[in-house]
């Protein structure tokens, strides 16, 4: 099973969020052996895109940032209850002759994976990309529905 | 001159009341005919971006576009607040040509250096 990282709503601001995950990346550099960082590492290779995961009724929606992406670059599936979003983000070809003044945007491959608390219909799944933002929404099966029972008053 | 489009840090400071308020991202790259912008606004789109220019400086401001709410939230990372950044603009630039494009919450602007500021050649006459 793939990580689930939890990063802070701080993302936002660049400095803390680099913070943050250099943080993380040392708490793991500790706790988990060398072959897997070098992996998993983002320092080393990508990014963590933000994402939030809302439930309703019949449906659990997960919503991610991946703003200045085109739709073949992204890669959404499911696997055994987990869904995974991957992909890779390449620097515009017209910059990379350009003097850069500024470079806060991440490049590169990036991948997260959820766990879904309740069983989805797989072929039901919708993603939608739009204004920089993945939508997926993931239909709960029948059975994973919460189910109101009558009760019967003799 | 080499001081380009630079982030302005008074901009902050000069927000009386609180607002929420998220900085975008951005990369800044020079060219022989100007400067490009990419600024990672995700959740906005063409209607919610709002661009002033005001002297030399360039405001870029954008609102998210209202996202359907369902049900409970089991995670959170996203913000909900808005975007807003201030530039300083390199003299160079010229202002009345500068165009902005909106693509899949990611801005691009483009900020053409005027013709007076570009080397040319000048003939000597007879």
């Amino acid at each position: 099973m793939n990580l689930t990282r939890y990063q802070r709503p701080e993302v936002t601001e660049p400095g803390f969020g680099r913070l943050s995950s250099l943080r993380d990346e040392l708490d793991r550099l500790f706790e988990s052996p060398w072959i897997e960082l070098a992996r998993t590492s983002q320092l080393l290779s990508g990014w963590t895109p933000a994402l939030d995961i809302h439930e309703d009724k019949d449906n659990f929606i997960v919503r991610a940032e991946l703003p200045g992406m085109k739709r073949e670059e992204i890669d959404v599936s499911l696997h055994d209850g987990a869904l995974s979003l991957s992909g890779e983000r390449k620097m515009e070809q017209k910059f990379e002759e350009a003097e850069v003044y500024r470079t806060e945007r991440f490049f590169g491959k990036f991948q997260r994976t959820v766990s879904l608390p309740a069983a989805v219909a797989a072929d039901k799944v919708k993603a939608q990309y739009k204004d920089g933002v993945l939508t997926i929404t993931l239909p709960k099966t029948e059975e994973a529905k919460p189910k109101q029972i009558d009760v019967n008053v003799n | 001159m080499k001081a380009i489009v630079q982030a302005e840090p008074k901009a902050a400071a000069e927000r009386t009341e609180y607002q929420e308020l998220v900085t975008p991202v951005v990369n800044i790259f020079e060219t022989k005919d100007g400067y490009a912008l990419e600024a990672e606004m995700p959740g906005v789109n063409k209607d919610g971006l709002e661009i002033t220019l005001e002297g030399n400086e360039i405001t870029i401001l954008g609102r998210r576009a209202a996202e359907p709410i369902a049900g409970e939230v089991l995670f959170r990372e996203r913000s909900a607040a808005d975007y807003r950044r201030v530039f300083e603009l390199d003299p160079a630039i010229d202002t009345g040509k500068i165009s902005a494009k909106m693509e899949q919450g990611m801005l691009l602007l483009t900020l053409p250096k005027s013709e007076r500021v570009k080397p040319r050649k000048i003939t000597v006459s007879d």
